[in-house]
C-alpha cells in the first residue's frame, strides 16, 4: 500500500543512522557497502571513460598524431582493464545486488558482512595497485595479455596489473559467495525458491560463475607474473612451452566473465518491464532456467575466441557448436521480455526506457554474436573492430544500460529521492542515440577489414571512424546527466513513498529509504512473485519536480 | 559500392565469395529477427500502453511457446553452424598442389620467401589464379596473417608452423594486416598482397636479384651445417635417412608415430631429442639459436624436395610406420 | 538487544544477529566455506591441467627431471600432513565436547606438523637451488638416465625447466596455503586458548579443520604426480 511521502529526515533509517567517516568506512550495513561501491566503480567508470575518449580522438584521423603509438597501446589496454575488472563485472552485484539481495528475500542482512567489507576494501586496495601501475608506466599488452608478449616482451608494468586484477577476483569471488550463502540460507519463511524474484536468480547465476571462473583466472594471472619475475617458460615456446596453453586458460575464465556482466544486467530488465507492464513475468520458470542454464553452457564455450588461434580444426567445430547452444537461453529471455508486455498496461518512466533499449540493443549484439560464433564469417571479422561492436553492444549497450535502468528504478529505494523525470528520459534518449552512433559503424568498419588496436589506419576507413567518434561524445553527456540529477536530487528531489512505481517484490514494503536492519518486523511470504494482480499501480507516473 | 565512401570490401579470391554469401544470409535472417522483435515491442507498447480502464492480464506463460522459441532457433542456428563449418574446413585445407610462401613475421614486418628464392618485405607477389599456401612462424610474439579482400586470417605463432591458403580471383593489390596485437607498431605492420596476371607474375620472378630457390640455398646450409655427415643415404648415416620422409609417418622410440610435416622438420632441428626415430641414439645437437627462422624454413624446404630414394638401394632409412609389430612402450 | 519480540531467549553471545540463530549461523557459515574450497579447487586445478597438458607432451623429459626429487622427503612431508589431518580431526572432536586443553593441544600439534612440513620443504628447495634447478638464468640441468628406463633418452633441458616450473609452482602455491593454514591455526589457538570454543560454538574450528584437510588433500595429489613418475621398477 503507497504511504504519504515520510520526510527521510524525521525517521531513522540506514543513512543517517550514524554519521562520520569511521561509521562509513567500518560498516557492515549491506546498503551502506553498497553505496562505497557504488562511489568507486563511478570513479572508474569516469577513467574508464577518459580513456576511451582519448582512443576516439585518436582515431578521428588515419595517421597516429594525437598520441604516441606507446601510449595508444596504452589507453587501450588500460581502458579495457579498468571497465571490465574496476567497473563492468562489480556494478551491479556490487551495487545493485549487495543492496537488494537482502531486501528482496526478507533477511536482516548477507550472510557474511565482514566478509563484504572485506571484498570491498580489497576492490580498493586492487584499484589503488592499479592506479598506480598506470601512473607510472601504464600497461599495454592489450586486456587479454597474450603471451609470449606479455611475458616477454612488453616493458611495462605487467606485474603490478596482473597483481591488482588478482585481488580484484578475490573480491569478485567473495561477494559470489556471500550471494550464493545469503540466497540459499537466509530467505524468510514463505520465500520458496519459485517465488524468489527473477533478479535473485540472475545474481545467483552470476555467483556461481563467479566462484568457479575466476580462480582460474588466478592461477593464469599467477602463472604470467611468476613467468615474467622469474623465466620460467610454462607459456614461452623458445623454452618449451606454449603461448596456446595461456590462452585456453585466459578464456575459460574470461568467456564466462561476459556472462557475468550481462546476467545481473537481464535480471534488473526482467524487474522493470514486470513494473512497468504490471504484469507478472511470462514463463517464469524458464525464464529462471534459462539464467542457470547461460551460467552452465557459459564454461563450455571459451576457445570461440580461438578459431584462427591456431586450435585444430575439430576443436573450433566443438567450440562453435556450443556457441550456438548457449545462445538459446538468452534468445528465450528476449522472447520471455516480449510476450510479458502483450496485454500489458505498460508506461514509459526512465527505467522502463532503459529496458527497452536494453532489449534493442541485446538483440542486435546478441545476433551478432551468431555471426562471430559462425567459423566461415568469424575468420574474417574476428580481431576485427566486428568484434569491438559486438562486445560493445552487449556490454554497454545492454549491461550499462540495465545497470543504469536499476539505478534509476531503485534510486528512491536507496535515496529516498526521486530523481527528475524529465531529465531522466531525456538522458536515456541521449544515450541510445550516442551508443548507435558510435558502435554501429564499428559493424561496417570490421567487415571492411580494420583490425582492432590499431593505432593508425588507411584512410579509407576514416569516415566511419569519424561517425565513431561523434557519437562517443553524446554517448558521454548521456552518461554525465544522470551523475549530475542523482547528486541533485539527493538534495532537492521529491521525497520517494515506499513504493512510487507500484512494484512487486520486499523491497517495496519497506521504507525509503530502508532502516538498517531492514524490515520493522521481519516479512512472512505467502505470495507468488509478481504479484501484480493485487498491487494497484501508482496514482500517476512520477514526473519530473 | 561506393568509390570514396567505401561499405564493403573488394572480393578477390575464391572464398570470398562465398564467406560473403554466408553473411549476408545471416543479415537477413539476423535482421528479420531483430525488425521483427522491434516491430512486435513497439508494437506492444503501444497498443498496450497505460489507459484507464483497462488492466494487465496476468498470464503464467506457455509450454507451447517456450519449446516453440527454443527449438526454432536452435535449427536455424545449425543451419549457420554447418554452413560455417563447412567454409572452415575450405579455408583451413590447402589444397594440393598449391605454391608454397615461407612467412616469417617479427616485430613489426612480415619477411616472406618465395619457392624460388625471391625474398620480399612486407609485400606478396602472387599470380591470379593459382592456389597459394603459406607457411608461416613468428620470431618473436604472436602475430596474425591478414588479407581482408581474400576473407582469410591465420594467427601466426612463435615455436610452430601454421598455414594458410588462398587462390586470388582478380589482380590487384590488396591491404595486408597484421591483426594479433604485437606491441608498438602493431598497427605499422602492414603491407599489401599484389596480384598479377601470370605474364606480368613471371616477368616479376625473373627480374630483380632473388638468389637461388629456397630448396637450394636449404641443401647448400645442409652441407654447412654438417647435417649430411650423419643423415645420408648409405647404410653408415648415424641419422635417418631423409629421402622421400617427407609426408610419410614414422615410428618413434617412445612408439607414438608421427607424420613427418614442416613442424616435425622443425623441431627435429631446434630441440632434435623430443622425437627420436626408432632405432637411433639421440645424438643430434641442437641447432636453436644457430640458425634463424629463414634459414629453417630452407631446411625444411630442402627437406621436402628430396625425391623418393631409387628402388633396390640398401638403405638404414627412417622407420616407416609399416605394418609390423612393434611393442608399445607402457608408462 | 534484537530478540524475538514473542519470548525473551537466551542465545550464545556468539550468535550475530542477522542470523535468526545459531542453527542458521551454522548452515551459513559451513556452506561458506565448502563453497569457498570449491573456488581453491578451481585454482589449483588449472595449475594441474597446465601440468597434466606439459607431462603428456613431454613425459620422458618429466620422468627424468622428477627422479632429481628427493622420494623420502616428499613420503615423509605426506605422512606429516596426515598425521596433521588427524591431529585437526581430533580437535574438532576435543571442541565439541568442550574439552578446552586438549583442543589448545590438537590445535598446537597440527601447527607444528605444518611447521614441519614447511620445514622439510625449505630443504627441498635448498637443494634445487644448490643444484641449478631453479628455473631461470641460473637453470641447468644434467641429464642421467631414468633408473631401469635406460632406453629413454636424455631429457630435453628446456623441457626439463618446465617441469621445475610447475613444480616450484605447484608446491608453491601449496606451501603459501599452508602458512596461511598455520597462520589460522595460530589465531585458533590462542583464542581456544581463551575459552571462547564451546560445544555450542566451534564453527572456527570445524571450518578450519575443513580448510586445512583440503589443503593435505592437494598434496596427497601433488605428491604422486610431481614425485612417482615412472618409479616402478
Amino acid at each position: 500500500m503507497a504511504t504519504a511521502a515520510f520526510p527521510a529526515s524525521e525517521r531513522e533509517h540506514y543513512l543517517n543512522k550514524d554519521y562520520g567517516i569511521r561509521s562509513w568506512l567500518l560498516t557492515t550495513d549491506h546498503k551502506r557497502i553498497a553505496l562505497l561501491y557504488l562511489l568507486s566503480i563511478t570513479f572508474f567508470f569516469f577513467i574508464g571513460g577518459f580513456f576511451a575518449l582519448l582512443i576516439r580522438l585518436e582515431l578521428l584521423t588515419p595517421a597516429g598524431d594525437l598520441v604516441q603509438a606507446d601510449t595508444y597501446n596504452k589507453l587501450f589496454t588500460m581502458h579495457g582493464q579498468v571497465m571490465i575488472f574496476f567497473f563492468l563485472i562489480p556494478s551491479i552485484p556490487a551495487v545493485l545486488g549487495n543492496f537488494l539481495v537482502p531486501l528482496m528475500i526478507g533477511a536482516k542482512d548477507l550472510a557474511f558482512p565482514r566478509i563484504n567489507l572485506l571484498s570491498w576494501y580489497l576492490y580498493i586496495i586492487a584499484g589503488v595497485m592499479m592506479l598506480h601501475a598506470m601512473l607510472t608506466g601504464g600497461v599495454d599488452t592489450g586486456w587479454t595479455f597474450y603471451t609470449p608478449f606479455s611475458t616477454a616482451f612488453s616493458n611495462t608494468r605487467v606485474i603490478e596489473a596482473g597483481l591488482s586484477i588478482f585481488v580484484a577476483g578475490f573480491s569478485s569471488i567473495l561477494t559470489g559467495l556471500n550471494f550464493v550463502v545469503t540466497i540459499h540460507r537466509m530467505r524468510a519463511p514463505g520465500m520458496t525458491w519459485s517465488r524468489l524474484p527473477l533478479f535473485i536468480w540472475a545474481l545467483y547465476a552470476t555467483s556461481i560463475i563467479q566462484l568457479l571462473g575466476t580462480p582460474v583466472l588466478a592461477i593464469t594471472l599467477v602463472l604470467v607474473v611468476l613467468e615474467r619475475a622469474f623465466h620460467f617458460g610454462i607459456f614461452d615456446p623458445t623454452q618449451g612451452g606454449d603461448p596456446l596453453l595461456f590462452q585456453h586458460l585466459f578464456w575459460f575464465y574470461s568467456h564466462p566473465a561476459v556472462y557475468i556482466m550481462i546476467l545481473p544486467s537481464m535480471g534488473v530488465v526482467t524487474e522493470i518491464i514486470a513494473c512497468f507492464s504490471r504484469k507478472r513475468i511470462f514463463g517464469y520458470k524458464f525464464v529462471a532456467l534459462a539464467s542457470i542454464g547461460i551460467a552452465v553452457l557459459g564454461f563450455l564455450v571459451w576457445a570461440h575466441h580461438m578459431f584462427v588461434a591456431g586450435i585444430s580444426l575439430y576443436s573450433a567445430l566443438i567450440f562453435s557448436i556450443l556457441s550456438y547452444l548457449v545462445a538459446v537461453p538468452s534468445a528465450i529471455k528476449v522472447f520471455n521480455w516480449t510476450a510479458t508486455m502483450y496485454k500489458g498496461s505498460i508506461s514509459f518512466s526512465t527505467p522502463m526506457l532503459y529496458a527497452f533499449g536494453f532489449i534493442g540493443l541485446f538483440t542486435m549484439g546478441g545476433m551478432t554474436g551468431l555471426f562471430l560464433a559462425c567459423l566461415g564469417v568469424d575468420v574474417h571479422v574476428t580481431d576485427t573492430y566486428f568484434v569491438v561492436a559486438h562486445f560493445h553492444y552487449i556490454m554497454v549497450g545492454s549491461a550499462v544500460m540495465g545497470y543504469l535502468g536499476g539505478m534509476h528504478f531503485w534510486w528512491p529505494k536507496i535515496s529516498g529521492r526521486m530523481y527528475p523525470e524529465g531529465w531522466g528520459r531525456l538522458a536515456a534518449l541521449t544515450v541510445f542515440i550516442g551508443f548507435n552512433l558510435t558502435f554501429f559503424p564499428q559493424f561496417i568498419l570490421g567487415y571492411m577489414g580494420m583490425p582492432r588496436r590499431y593505432w593508425q589506419y588507411p584512410p579509407e576507413f576514416q569516415i566511419l571512424n569519424v561517425l565513431s567518434t561523434a557519437g562517443s561524445t553524446i554517448l558521454a553527456v548521456g552518461y554525465v546527466l544522470p551523475m549530475v540529477y542523482f547528486l541533485w536530487s539527493m538534495r532537492y528531489g521529491k521525497h520517494a513513498t515506499d513504493n512510487p512505481w507500484g512494484a512487486a517484490g520486499l523491497e517495496w514494503k519497506t521504507a525509503s529509504p530502508p532502516p538498517t536492519f531492514n524490515f520493522d518486523e521481519p516479512p512472512q511470504v505467502s505470495w507468488e512473485a509478481y504479484d501484480y494482480e493485487h498491487i494497484p499501480a501508482p496514482e500517476e507516473v512520477p514526473v519530473a519536480r | 559500392m561506393f568509390q570514396n565512401f567505401p561499405l564493403w570490401p573488394i572480393s578477390a579470391s575464391t572464398m570470398s565469395g562465398r564467406v560473403d554469401a554466408l553473411f549476408i544470409f545471416l543479415l537477413v535472417v539476423c535482421g528479420f529477427m531483430t525488425i521483427a522483435i522491434f516491430v512486435l515491442i513497439l508494437f506492444f507498447a503501444a497498443r498496450y500502453r497505460r489507459r484507464p480502464g483497462f488492466e494487465a492480464e496476468q498470464i503464467e506463460g506457455s509450454n507451447a511457446l517456450e519449446l516453440t522459441w527454443s527449438i526454432v532457433p536452435l535449427a536455424i542456428f545449425m543451419v549457420i553452424f554447418t554452413w560455417g563449418a563447412v567454409i572452415y574446413f575450405q579455408g583451413r585445407t590447402p589444397p594440393q598442389g598449391a605454391d608454397e610462401i615461407y612467412v616469417v613475421a617479427k616485430q613489426w614486418m612480415w619477411k616472406l620467401q618465395h619457392e624460388g628464392g625471391q625474398r620480399e618485405i612486407n609485400e606478396l607477389h602472387v599470380p591470379v589464379g593459382r592456389d597459394i599456401k603459406m607457411i608461416m612462424t613468428s620470431q618473436d610474439v604472436i602475430h596474425s596473417f591478414y588479407v581482408p579482400a581474400f576473407r582469410i586470417k591465420q594467427d601466426v605463432l612463435p615455436g610452430r608452423y601454421t598455414t594458410a591458403w588462398f587462390h586470388a580471383t582478380r589482380a590487384g593489390t590488396y591491404h595486408l594486416f597484421c591483426a594479433e596485437y604485437c606491441g608498438t607498431q602493431h598497427s605499422g605492420m602492414i603491407g599489401q598482397v599484389v596480384v598479377m596476371e601470370p605474364a606480368q607474375y613471371e616477368a616479376w620472378l625473373a627480374g630483380g636479384t632473388s638468389g637461388a630457390p629456397l630448396a637450394v640455398t636449404g641443401q647448400k646450409l645442409f652441407a654447412e651445417l654438417g647435417c649430411s655427415t650423419c643423415h645420408r643415404s648409405d647404410a653408415q648415416g648415424r641419422g635417418p635417412d631423409l629421402d622421400g620422409v617427407f609426408g610419410k609417418p614414422v615410428l618413434l622410440e617412445d612408439g607414438r608415430t608421427v607424420t613427418v610435416d614442416e613442424d616435425y622438420v622443425r623441431e627435429s632441428i631446434l630441440s632434435p631429442a623430443a622425437k627420436v626415430v626408432k632405432g637411433f641414439k639421440p645424438i643430434m645437437p641442437t641447432f636453436q639459436g644457430i640458425v634463424s627462422e629463414e634459414q629453417v624454413n630452407a631446411l625444411v624446404a630442402y627437406v621436402k624436395s628430396l625425391a623418393q630414394p631409387p628402388p633396390g638401394q640398401a638403405t638404414r632409412s627412417a622407420n616407416l610406420a609399416a605394418p609390423q609389430t612393434h611393442t608399445e612402450q607402457v608408462h | 538487544m534484537h530478540d524475538s519480540s514473542a519470548a525473551v531467549e537466551t542465545h550464545s553471545p556468539a550468535l550475530r544477529h542477522h542470523f535468526a540463530d545459531m542453527e542458521q549461523q551454522r548452515d551459513a557459515a559451513s556452506l561458506g566455506m565448502w563453497l569457498f574450497l570449491s573456488t581453491e579447487i578451481m585454482f589449483f586445478g588449472g595449475l594441474f591441467c597446465a601440468y597434466l597438458i606439459y607431462r603428456y607432451l613431454h613425459f620422458n623429459d618429466f620422468a627424468a627431471a622428477s627422479q632429481t626429487l628427493d622420494i623420502r622427503l616428499g613420503a615423509i612431508n605426506t605422512g606429516v600432513l596426515i598425521l596433521s589431518s588427524l591431529t585437526v580431526a581430533l580437535a574438532v572432536h576435543a571442541a565439541q565436547k568442550g574439552q578446552r586443553k586438549p583442543l589448545v593441544g590438537y590445535l598446537l600439534a597440527t601447527l607444528v606438523l605444518g611447521l614441519v612440513f614447511l620445514g622439510i620443504k625449505g630443504v627441498e628447495y635448498a637443494d634445487k637451488f644448490e643444484h641449478h634447478h631453479v628455473p631461470g638464468p641460473s637453470f641447468h640441468f644434467e641429464s642421467v638416465p631414468v633408473k631401469g628406463h635406460a632406453e629413454m633418452p636424455p631429457a630435453e633441458s628446456s623441457h626439463a625447466e618446465l617441469f621445475f616450473s610447475l613444480y616450484f609452482a605447484m608446491t608453491g602455491m601449496h606451501a603459501l596455503h599452508m602458512i596461511i593454514g598455520i597462520g589460522l591455526f595460530s589465531v585458533l589457538t590462542f583464542f581456544a586458548w581463551k575459552g571462547r570454543y564451546t560445544p555450542e560454538y566451534n564453527t572456527p574450528i570445524e571450518n578450519a579443520g575443513l580448510y586445512w584437510h583440503f589443503v593435505d588433500i592437494i598434496w596427497i595429489y601433488l605428491f604422486p604426480l610431481l614425485y612417482l613418475i615412472s618409479r616402478h621398477h
